[in-house]
C-alpha cells in the first residue's frame, strides 16, 4: 500500500505547494486559492489514511514482486451478478433531476423509486441474491 | 451475489445458479459485469459522436458558402451549443473511462471485475439519463441550450436564456457528472484493491496507470462543476446573484467567477479525456512493435506531471478577460509541453529498432502520433497571452481543440476499439475496412481543420452563423466543409466493419496480437468474472514473458532487481534456459 | 541510437539561432498572421513569429523521428524473429527531458517581456475613450483627449455598425466595459481582443501606426445577434481627429 500512500501524498503536497505559489504570486486570487487548497486536502486525506495503514496492515499479494497466483487465494470480495437497483435508482436519479424542469410532480416519482433502490440494494447486500 | 475466492480465479460455469449472469433484455438491465457495462457506455458513447458529428455536418452545411441561411441564427447557436456539448460531455469522455476503461482496467490487473459492480452500473443509467435529458432539451419550445458548451454567465442566466433547454442542459450535466464522480471512485478503488498477485502498482500497464490518474483527476474536479451547475440553476430560478450583477452591491457577484469554476473543471477535463487515449496509444504501440515499452517510469510520472500540471492552469482560458495573472498561468501552460514531449519520445523510442507491424490498430496510432503533434504545438502558442490576445476565440483555438481531440478520441479512440474488438466479441474486425477508414479520417481531418488555424489568423471569430463574400474566408471555409464529408465516410466505414464484422463473424483467439498484458491471458470475449487463471507476474508484461520466456525477466532476478520491482533492460544477448510456465 | 542523440543536441543551438534572429527585429514572414496595425500588435506578431519558428523546428524535428520509426523499422515479410527488448536509456531519457525544459524557460522569457509590452498603460495617454459593449453594438465614449475633457459619443448596433475614429500615432487608452453579457472586443489587424464583462473595468493601450479603416467585432457569444455585432475604427491623423472631436463634443 506503500507506492499508493506516496502518490497520494504527493498529490497532496503539490497542491499545496501550487496553492501557496498562486496564492502569493495572485495576491490571493479568491476562487483558484480555495480551489487548489482543496484539491490539496482531497489528496492529503487517504493519502494519510493510506500511510497509516500501510504501516499496520499485512502484506497483500499484490504487492509482493514475487508472488506466485496462488498467494492470492481466499475471499477476494463479493461480486453480484446482477441487480436490478442500479435501474431503479438511476431512473429515480433521472425524473427527480427533471423535477428541476417540469414541476414537482416527477420529484415524487424519482424521489420514491430511488427510496426503493436503497432498501433493494441493502437487503440484497444482506442476503446475498436477487430479491 | 457471488462471493469470489482466488482458487477459482475466478470464471464461472453456467451450472451453478447462484453464479449465473442473467440473459437477454434483462441482462442489459441487470448486469453489474464490467465488460456489459462497457459494452453499453461504448454504443450509447458511439450513437452520441454520431449524432454530434451529423450536428457538426449541419454546423459546416451553414458555413460552406458567404450568407448561407440554412439554419437560423438561433438554431445556429442551438447547433455548435449541442454539438460541443454532445461530444465533450456525453461521448468522449464517457467512451473512454465509462466504456474502455470500464471493459479493460479490471481484466488489465486480473480482477474478476470492478471494485463496485453496482455503483458502476448505477454509472452507466446516471450517463444515460443525463444524455437523454440533454438530447430532450431539442424538443422543448424554446430549443435546445444555445449559449455554448462552456455556458458563460450571465448569457446562461434567466434573462438571457430563459428557456427549459438551458435547465435540461444543466440538470444533464449534474446527472453525468455524478456518473463520471462514480465511475472515478471505481477506477481508483479497483487499480489499488484488485490487483493480482505480482502485480505492483509499477508493473501495472500505463493503460491503467493513465486511467488511475484519470479517476483521481475526475474526483477532484467534476464535483467544481457540479456545484458550478447547482450554483447556475439557483442563479436562474431562485433568484440568488452569485455569477450576475445583482440590483445592489450586498446581491452582487461575478461572471468571473462562473469562468474559474468552469475552467478549474474544464481544463483538467480535456487531460481526462486524453490521458485515456495516451494509455491506448501506449497499450497498442509496444504490441505491434514487438518491443517493452520505452521508459515506463518516465511514462509514469509524465502522466502524474500532465495530470497535476492541467489542474493548475485553468485561467489560460481566461486570458482575454484581463483578470487574470497572466505569467503564471502562461509558464504553467508551457510547462505542460515537458511531460508530454516526454512521452512522445517515449513512444518513439518504442518503436525504434522494433519490428512494427501495421495493423489497423497501429495504423491509427501513429497517425495519432503525426497528427497529435501540430495540435499539440499549435497549443504551446495558445500558452503565450500576447498570442492567446491575438487568436482567442477565433478559428485557431477551434483548429486547436479539434486538432488535439481528433488525435485523441477519435484516432486514439479507435486504434482501441480496433485493438481490443477482438478481445471484446472474440471477432476480428476486417482489415482493409479499417485501413481504409483511416485514411478517409485523416485525409479529412487535414481538409476539415487545418484551413481552421489559417481562418483564425484572418480574423474569423469562432460562433458565428455565417460571414460576408467579402471577409476573404470563403475559400478556406468551402475547403472545410467538403473534408467534413471525407470525414463522415471514414466514420461510416468503421460503423460498418464494427457491425460487419459481428454478424459475419471470423473467430479471433484468445490472443491474435501477441499481446503483452493480463487481458490476452483469458479467452475471448473473457468469462464471466474474466479469468479461469492466472500467469505468474514479474514484469509489467506478464502475458508476453508467459508466451517468450526466452526474452523476459521472469526467474533471473539478477536482471530484474524483483525486490523492488525494477526494470533493468534485457538483452537477447542474455538469454538464459530457465522455462517457467507455472500459473 | 546515433540519429536520436545527434538530433537532440541540434536542437538547442537551432533554437537560440531563431530566437536571435527575431529579436535582432529581422523581416521574419508573418506566418499568416497580420504584421499588425499598432505597436503593440508589433510586438505581438514578432513573439508569434519567434514561436512559430520554434514550433516547425520542434515539428520537422519529432516529425523526422516518428517516419524514420515508422518506416526504418517496419516489419519485413517472413521476418518473425523478436528485436532486442530494450527497456530504458538514461542518458537520452535526460537529454529530452531538460532541452525541453529549456526551451520552456526561454520560450516563457520572451513572452513575459512581450506580454509586459502589450498589456502596459502609459500615465498620461492622448485619448481617453470609454468603449460600451451591449447586446447587440457598441457604444464608444471618448471622455479625455490631449489633457482637456471632451464628450462625444458614436454609438451603433447591429442593423448601423458604429464607426469609430480615432487618432494614429497617438496612445489611445480604452476603458471597456459590458452593459450586460460578456461581450469580446476583437481587431483583427490589432492582433489583440479583450473581453468587455459586465461589473468589471479593463483598460489597455493601443498605438495606431498608421491612418486606416481597421474592422472590429464581437468575439464572445453573447445571444442571438452575436455574428452581426460590429464595428470599424477609422484611424485619421491627430489633427483630423481633433478637428472631428471639437465637431462632436457636447459641452
Amino acid at each position: 500500500m506503500k507506492v499508493e500512500a506516496r502518490l497520494l501524498l504527493i498529490i497532496a503536497v503539490f497542491f499545496f505547494g501550487l496553492t501557496i505559489i498562486y496564492g502569493l504570486w495572485s495576491k490571493g486570487e479568491a476562487a483558484g486559492t480555495v480551489m487548489l487548497a482543496a484539491s490539496g486536502l482531497l489528496a492529503l486525506v487517504p493519502g494519510s489514511y493510506y500511510l497509516w495503514w500501510s504501516k499496520r496492515m499485512d502484506p497483500r499479494a499484490e504487492d509482493n514482486p514475487s508472488a506466485n497466483p496462488s498467494d492470492g487465494s481466499g475471499v477476494i470480495g463479493a461480486f453480484p451478478n446482477g441487480s436490478v437497483w442500479p435501474f431503479v435508482f438511476g431512473l429515480g436519479a433521472t425524473l427527480t433531476g427533471l423535477a428541476f424542469v417540469y414541476g414537482t410532480w416527477t420529484a415524487l416519482l424519482g424521489i420514491g423509486l430511488a427510496v426503493v433502490a436503497m432498501i433493494g440494494v441493502a437487503v440484497e447486500s444482506r442476503r446475498g441474491g436477487y430479491v | 451475489m457471488a462471493v469470489i475466492t482466488q482458487e477459482q480465479v475466478i470464471a464461472h460455469e453456467p451450472e451453478h445458479e447462484e453464479h449465473a449472469e442473467p440473459t437477454g433484455i434483462l441482462k442489459w438491465i441487470t448486469s453489474t459485469d464490467h465488460k456489459v457495462i462497457g459494452m453499453s457506455y461504448t454504443i450509447t458513447s458511439l450513437v452520441f459522436f454520431v449524432i454530434a458529428g451529423i450536428l457538426g455536418e449541419l454546423i459546416r452545411i451553414q458555413l460552406s458558402h458567404p450568407a448561407m441561411h440554412f439554419v437560423t441564427q438561433e438554431q445556429y447557436n442551438e447547433l455548435f451549443t449541442m454539438h460541443g456539448s454532445l461530444m465533450i460531455y456525453l461521448f468522449a469522455g464517457p467512451f473512454a473511462f465509462g466504456g474502455l476503461a470500464n471493459f479493460i482496467v479490471p481484466l488489465q490487473v486480473g480482477a474478476p471485475d470492478m471494485a463496485f459492480p453496482r455503483l458502476n452500473a448505477l454509472s452507466y443509467w446516471l450517463y444515460l439519463g443525463g444524455s437523454i435529458t440533454m438530447v430532450m432539451g431539442a424538443l422543448t419550445t424554446g430549443g435546445a441550450a444555445d449559449f455554448g458548451w462552456v455556458a458563460y454567465a450571465p448569457l446562461s442566466n434567466a434573462i438571457n436564456s430563459p428557456g427549459a433547454g438551458a435547465d435540461m442542459w444543466i440538470i444533464a450535466l449534474i446527472l453525468t457528472g455524478f456518473s463520471a464522480i462514480f465511475t472515478g471512485v471505481n477506477l481508483v478503488t479497483t487499480i489499488f484493491y484488485l490487483r493480482a498477485p505480482g502485480l505492483t502498482m509499477f508493473r501495472i500497464p500505463i493503460f491503467t496507470w493513465n486511467m488511475l490518474v484519470t479517476g483521481i483527476l475526475i474526483l477532484i474536479v467534476f464535483p467544481v462543476l457540479t456545484s458550478a451547475l447547482i450554483m447556475l440553476y439557483c442563479d436562474r430560478h431562485f433568484g440568488t446573484h452569485i455569477f450576475e450583477i445583482g440590483t445592489s452591491p450586498a446581491t452582487t457577484g461575478s461572471p468571473l467567477l462562473w469562468q474559474h469554476l468552469f475552467w478549474f473543471w474544464g481544463h483538467p477535463e480535456v487531460y481526462i479525456l486524453a490521458l485515456p487515449y495516451f494509455g491506448i496509444i501506449t497499450e497498442v504501440i509496444p504490441v505491434f512493435s514487438k518491443k517493452p515499452i520505452f521508459g515506463y517510469k518516465g511514462m509514469v510520472a509524465a502522466t502524474i506531471a500532465i495530470a497535476g500540471l492541467s489542474t493548475g492552469v485553468w485561467a489560460h482560458h481566461m486570458f482575454t478577460t484581463g483578470a487574470v495573472l497572466l505569467p503564471y498561468f502562461s509558464i504553467a501552460s508551457y510547462a505542460i509541453a515537458v511531460p508530454t514531449g516526454i512521452k512522445f519520445f517515449n513512444w518513439i523510442g518504442t518503436m525504434w529498432r522494433g519490428k512494427i507491424e501495421y495493423k489497423t490498430p497501429m495504423l491509427y496510432a501513429v497517425g495519432f502520433l503525426v497528427i497529435f503533434l501540430i495540435g499539440g504545438l499549435s497549443g504551446v502558442l495558445l500558452a503565450s497571452p500576447p498570442i492567446d490576445f491575438a487568436t482567442h476565440d477565433t478559428y485557431f483555438v477551434v483548429a486547436h481543440f479539434h486538432n488535439v481531440m481528433f488525435g485523441t478520441a477519435i484516432l486514439g479512440g479507435f486504434a482501441g476499439v480496433f485493438y481490443w474488438y477482438p478481445k471484446a466479441t472474440g471477432k476480428m474486425y476486417r482489415e482493409s475496412l479499417g485501413k481504409a477508414s483511416f485514411w478517409f479520417l485523416v485525409i479529412g481531418f487535414c481538409l476539415t481543420f487545418l484551413p481552421m488555424y489559417k481562418l483564425g489568423l484572418d480574423g474569423m471569430p469562432r460562433r458565428i452563423a455565417t460571414y460576408s463574400s467579402a471577409s476573404g474566408f470563403a475559400t478556406l471555409n468551402e475547403i472545410s466543409s467538403f473534408g467534413a464529408w471525407i470525414i463522415a465516410i471514414g466514420v461510416l466505414l468503421i460503423v460498418i466493419n464494427l457491425i460487419y464484422s459481428y454478424v459475419v463473424p471470423i473467430p479471433a483467439g484468445d490472443n491474435p496480437w501477441d499481446g503483452h498484458t493480463l487481458e490476452w491471458f483469458t479467452t475471448s470475449p473473457p468469462p464471466h468474472h474474466n479469468f479461469y487463471k492466472l500467469p505468474k507476474i514479474r514484469s509489467e508484461r506478464p502475458v508476453w514473458d508467459f508466451n517468450h520466456p526466452e526474452h523476459s525477466v521472469i526467474d533471473r532476478p539478477h536482471l530484474n532487481g524483483a525486490a523492488n520491482g525494477k526494470l533493468n533492460g534485457v538483452t537477447s544477448k542474455t538469454i538464459t534456459k530457465e522455462k517457467d510456465h507455472e500459473s | 541510437m546515433g540519429i536520436k542523440k545527434l538530433l537532440s543536441t541540434l536542437k538547442n543551438p537551432l533554437l537560440l539561432l531563431m530566437f536571435l534572429v527575431f529579436i535582432t527585429g529581422c523581416n521574419l514572414p508573418t506566418f499568416g498572421a497580420f504584421k499588425g496595425a499598432t505597436s503593440q500588435a508589433r510586438d505581438e506578431e514578432k513573439l508569434w513569429a519567434g514561436m512559430v519558428i520554434a514550433a516547425i523546428v520542434v515539428g520537422i524535428i519529432v516529425w523526422a523521428l516518428i517516419f524514420w520509426s515508422a518506416f526504418r523499422y517496419k516489419r519485413k515479410k517472413g521476418d518473425d524473429s523478436i528485436p532486442r527488448q530494450f527497456t530504458h536509456h538514461n542518458i537520452i531519457e535526460i537529454i529530452y527531458t531538460v532541452i525541453p525544459i529549456i526551451i520552456v524557460l526561454v520560450v516563457f522569457g520572451f513572452t513575459y517581456v512581450t506580454e509586459n509590452e502589450i498589456t502596459a498603460l502609459k500615465k498620461d495617454p492622448a485619448l481617453q475613450v470609454h468603449i460600451v459593449a451591449f447586446q447587440w453594438g457598441w457604444e464608444f465614449h471618448y471622455y479625455n483627449y490631449e489633457g482637456h475633457k471632451v464628450n462625444a459619443t458614436v454609438i451603433g448596433n447591429y442593423n448601423a455598425p458604429p464607426v469609430a475614429p480615432m487618432p494614429a500615432g497617438q496612445t489611445i487608452q480604452v476603458w471597456l466595459t459590458s452593459n450586460d453579457v460578456v461581450h469580446g472586443f476583437y481587431v483583427p489587424k490589432f492582433n489583440f481582443s479583450r473581453y468587455a464583462q459586465p461589473g468589471f473595468n479593463n483598460y489597455f493601450d493601443l498605438n495606431i501606426l498608421k491612418p486606416g479603416i481597421y474592422p472590429g467585432r464581437c468575439t464572445q457569444l453573447c445571444g442571438v445577434y452575436h455574428t452581426q455585432m460590429k464595428f470599424t475604427i477609422n484611424a485619421e491623423t491627430p489633427s483630423e481627429f481633433g478637428k472631428w472631436l471639437t465637431e462632436h463634443s457636447k459641452g
